[in-house]
């Protein structure tokens, strides 16, 4: 056990090595680390959100949100269907539970009903199972000419993973232009988005920018009754009342068919408008919504229409002019922030459902820095205690052990650079707690040589016999706390995670620093020394 | 030389006839530990109940009292109010809203409006809605269940059934005393608690593992010798290294308890307890547990008092 070929020795030392310059950049300030020379690593060690600052948000999409806004697309596009020459009569259609249904009249019809209405079960592009084609909707007509149409479980799931991603390609445009901090955006599960923005310790502003589903849409104003009437009687068949953003706000009776909606838009920025210096959003249309806006604007010069953000109702101008540049503005007594927000909103588009937050942690960066600070001395203090111990424990062997020790820290800091691993508060914990236990090995061969050495061994075979009697302890020991670490990362969501990527780490260093390393130390002090007692 | 021991060389301390004490206690605490689970119950964090944590720090020192009423007036049903660290850090703990997820987002913006006008630092918020707060807590049972399952199985692989079957019970013992001091304390239940209590069991194992690989090494090694006392002699001779072992983590502990900040303290309180818990079941459990499953194999190792007896047509047997 004693014996070490040289190859081995310089693998050992190599490794060390390795570990000591990867923990390096640790120490030394960004701008140090430009000027280093290429072959030098430069990267340092991820700090959580709990260290550094920041805000952890999971969104989860409003599935039933969702469902209900396409069964209601689904239900106009079924009235188009049924509506087109010749015309099939229908009665009681509409968005029934999670369906959508149409009762078709004249029962001789159905088959050329059927027919067309098999047209809108939407084929998925991307699924096709087994050769077969997969719908998003199942429909079913009865003989009595009941026709009802219901996701198909495919189609939903496959609808949920467009939508995530189309989200989060949204969430990524909107956080981007905010510029401050490069957040992470990733898909958790099948429904779920999480957003970690390091540095940006009141998420609120954020959570604005991501909470709106910023559907822009287009409306005429209904003339034919006021709002306070259509409130007392009933809304004309076709219009919905919405209200504006104002405090208090004012009920607009609205044509429910938006003219144009915010696909339309290519470009919104904010500007000033020139006679009340207030903050406006100009935006332009694309060719084809440019187009239709001309032509909308044609026909109604005269008549008020609405701007539409979200269901509220931003602003109502009346249309003085045809507008055909294709290009427009939308004032609302807007704040600077709210104007540029809005702009920012529409420029990245419309979330194509409504998500809400399920989980948010945020750390303000006063904490951060002082948990480090904390996580700091408590790792100085803990090491001097147990370097102190294993001397007065044992003699020179604990200061074989402390060199092990202070080999192992090294290491675990390297892998953690080396790997990117995400350090934590819990994450140091785990450190102080590996610094702790990473003696074990040791104590456990120092013990075992201890043993031998009294049941009347000689120094060297003492020696020799500790560290082989104890391999297999050790490797019980850590294997053990090792399963424990890996079932901790598996159930782990950041915090916990580092923690148990620390105390794993710490682990595979343990071993080889208190077993291999510490074993090369006594080995060449044995060589060196030729020691006849055992001062341990 | 070493200047310090923690245990005499050669100790011979009888352990197992310790177990006329040490296994009655550890029912009873267990037994204690259940009780209080169900009656008590445990101070479930926002984790597992969901809610919201919001830590604040203000201008000089808290008027804990004042926060108190000025939250009271809120109407956000229950609040809790307290110190946490130094005397101008606040901890405020806002019980889960009803009325879905978007209920708990509104409890934030409320909190943050009410300490509008004063100059108020927030240096943590944790919203957990219904949702997230039930995964997380399936989530940390099936941790527990699954590590204690798989360190089960290893065991098994690497020793006798018996010994596995020690392990588990005596990690099992552990879990539920560390369980019943977070009743009696009412620490904080968090995720953190189970990363906790995931590492007492590792931590625990680990001692448990080496003084049945002890016991396994006498087993080959002394054939002649009665289980009490063969099982008596590993413990003693493994004695040293456990207590040393204890000892530097629990070093390392308490610095991390004393300087490791608030946030983690009653993680690494939790811990403290873990390990000093862990060390005795090891010592006082572990092997004792043992004499109970017919370790030799020969049917004549029974659980009784006679086992202290040595008897000889066992050791021929063996």
């Amino acid at each position: 056990m004693l014996y070490f070929a040289r190859w081995k020795i310089a693998l050992i030392a190599l490794v060390i090595a390795l570990g000591a310059i990867t923990t390096l950049p640790n120490f030394f300030s960004a701008k140090t680390l430009q000027s280093w020379p290429d072959i030098l690593p430069t990267n340092k060690m991820v700090l959580g959100l709990d260290l550094q600052g920041g805000a952890y948000l999971l969104y989860e999409i409003d599935k039933q949100d969702y469902m209900q806004k396409r069964l209601k697309t689904l239900v106009g596009e079924i009235r188009t269907a049924l509506r087109e020459q010749p015309r099939i009569g229908y009665t009681g259609l509409g968005v029934q539970g999670e369906g959508a249904q149409v009762r078709i009249r004249d029962l001789t019809k159905l088959d050329e009903a059927r027919e067309r209405l098999d047209g809108l079960r939407n084929p998925l592009v991307n699924s096709l199972f087994g050769g077969q084609q997969v719908y998003e909707f199942a429909l079913s007509v009865s003989d009595d000419g009941l026709a009802r149409f219901t996701y198909t479980e495919e189609g939903l799931a496959d609808r949920m993973q467009s939508i995530v991603e189309q989200s989060i390609e949204v969430i990524r445009r909107r956080v981007d232009e905010l510029g401050t901090t490069e957040p992470n955006i990733q898909r958790q599960g099948s429904d779920r988005i999480l957003v970690e923005a390091p540095g940006e310790s009141d998420p609120q502003r954020l959570k604005d920018l991501i909470g709106q589903t910023a559907q822009l849409t287009f409306h005429m104003v209904d003339t034919t009754m006021t709002a306070q009437q259509a409130l007392q009687d009933r809304p004309p068949v076709g219009t919905i009342i919405l209200n504006s953003i104002d405090d208090p706000p004012i009920p607009y009776l609205l044509e429910e068919n938006a003219l144009l909606g915010g696909d339309d838009l290519v470009d919104a920025q904010v500007s000033f408008d020139q006679r009340t210096n207030e903050p406006v959003v100009n935006f332009r249309f694309n060719t084809a919504g440019a187009r239709k806006f001309s032509v909308v604007t044609q026909q109604n010069v005269g008549k008020p229409f609405a701007i539409v953000l979200d269901e509220d109702v931003i602003s109502a101008p009346v249309i003085r002019e045809p507008i055909t540049g294709g290009s427009g503005q939308i004032s609302g007594n807007f704040t600077v922030e709210g104007a540029n927000d809005l702009a920012v909103l529409l420029r990245a588009g419309a979330l194509p459902a409504k998500l809400t937050v399920i989980e948010e942690r945020s750390i303000g960066p006063g904490l951060g820095a002082d948990s480090i600070e904390a996580g700091k001395l408590a790792s100085l203090i803990a090491a001097a205690a147990v370097v102190i111990f294993m001397v007065l424990a044992y003699g020179r062997f604990g200061v074989i052990a402390d060199i092990a020790l202070a080999a192992n820290i090294i290491l675990i800091f390297g892998a953690l650079t080396l790997l990117q691993a995400t350090l934590t508060l819990p994450g140091i914990a785990g450190i102080v707690l590996t610094i702790g236990m990473a003696v074990d090995a040791n104590v456990l061969i120092f013990e075992r040589i201890r043993e031998e050495a009294r049941a009347g061994r000689s120094a060297i075979s003492a020696i020799d016999a500790g560290y082989k009697r104890a391999l297999g302890t050790i490797m019980d020991a850590n294997i053990t706390t090792l399963i424990a670490a890996l079932i901790l990362f598996q159930l782990g969501s950041g915090p916990v995670k580092g923690f148990a990527v620390t105390l794993a780490i710490g682990i595979f260093t343990t071993v080889f620093s208190a077993f291999t390393f510490s074993r090369l130390l006594v080995s060449l002090w044995v060589r060196t020394r030729r020691p006849s007692k055992l001062p341990i | 030389m070493a200047l310090l021991r923690l245990v005499p060389d050669n100790t011979k301390l009888r352990f197992m006839w310790l177990r006329k004490f040490s296994f009655p206690l550890s029912i009873l605490a267990a037994i204690a530990s259940i009780t209080l689970f169900f009656t008590v119950g445990l101070n479930y964090g926002i984790d597992f109940k969901g809610g919201t944590v919001i830590e604040i720090k203000t201008e000089g020192p808290a008027d804990i009292a004042s926060i108190r009423s000025e939250l009271g007036n809120l109407n956000l049903g229950d609040v809790q109010v307290q110190q946490f660290g130094a005397d101008d850090e606040v901890l405020i703990r806002i019980e889960e809203q009803s009325g879905g997820e978007l209920a708990q987002q509104s409890v934030v913006a409320n909190i943050k409006a009410a300490f509008e006008d004063q100059n108020v630092e927030f240096r943590r918020t944790e919203v957990v809605g219904p949702r997230v707060s039930g995964e997380l807590a399936r989530a940390g049972i099936m941790a527990v269940g699954a590590a204690l399952l798989a360190i089960l199985v290893y065991i098994w692989f690497r020793f006798e059934w018996q010994f596995a079957i020690g392990a588990i019970l005596t990690t099992a013992n552990d879990v539920l005393v560390t369980v019943g001091l977070f009743v009696i304390l009412q620490l904080d239940f968090s995720l953190s608690s189970i990363a906790a209590v995931l590492t007492i069991i590792g931590y625990s194992l680990n001692d448990t593992v080496v003084v049945y690989d002890r016991i396994r090494e006498n087993l080959r090694r002394y054939k002649k010798i009665p289980l009490t006392d063969l099982l008596d002699r590993s413990i003693n001779e493994t004695l040293s290294r456990t207590t040393l072992t204890s000892f530097t983590t629990l070093l390392a502990l308490f610095a991390l308890w004393a300087f490791g900040g608030e946030v983690i303290r009653s993680f690494t309180l939790a811990m403290i307890f873990g390990i000093v818990i862990g060390t005795y079941s090891s010592i006082f459990l572990a092997a004792p547990f043992l004499i109970l499953f017919n370790l030799r194999g020969d049917g004549k190792t029974p659980g009784g008092e006679d086992a202290e007896e040595p008897d000889v047509d066992a050791e021929a047997a063996a």
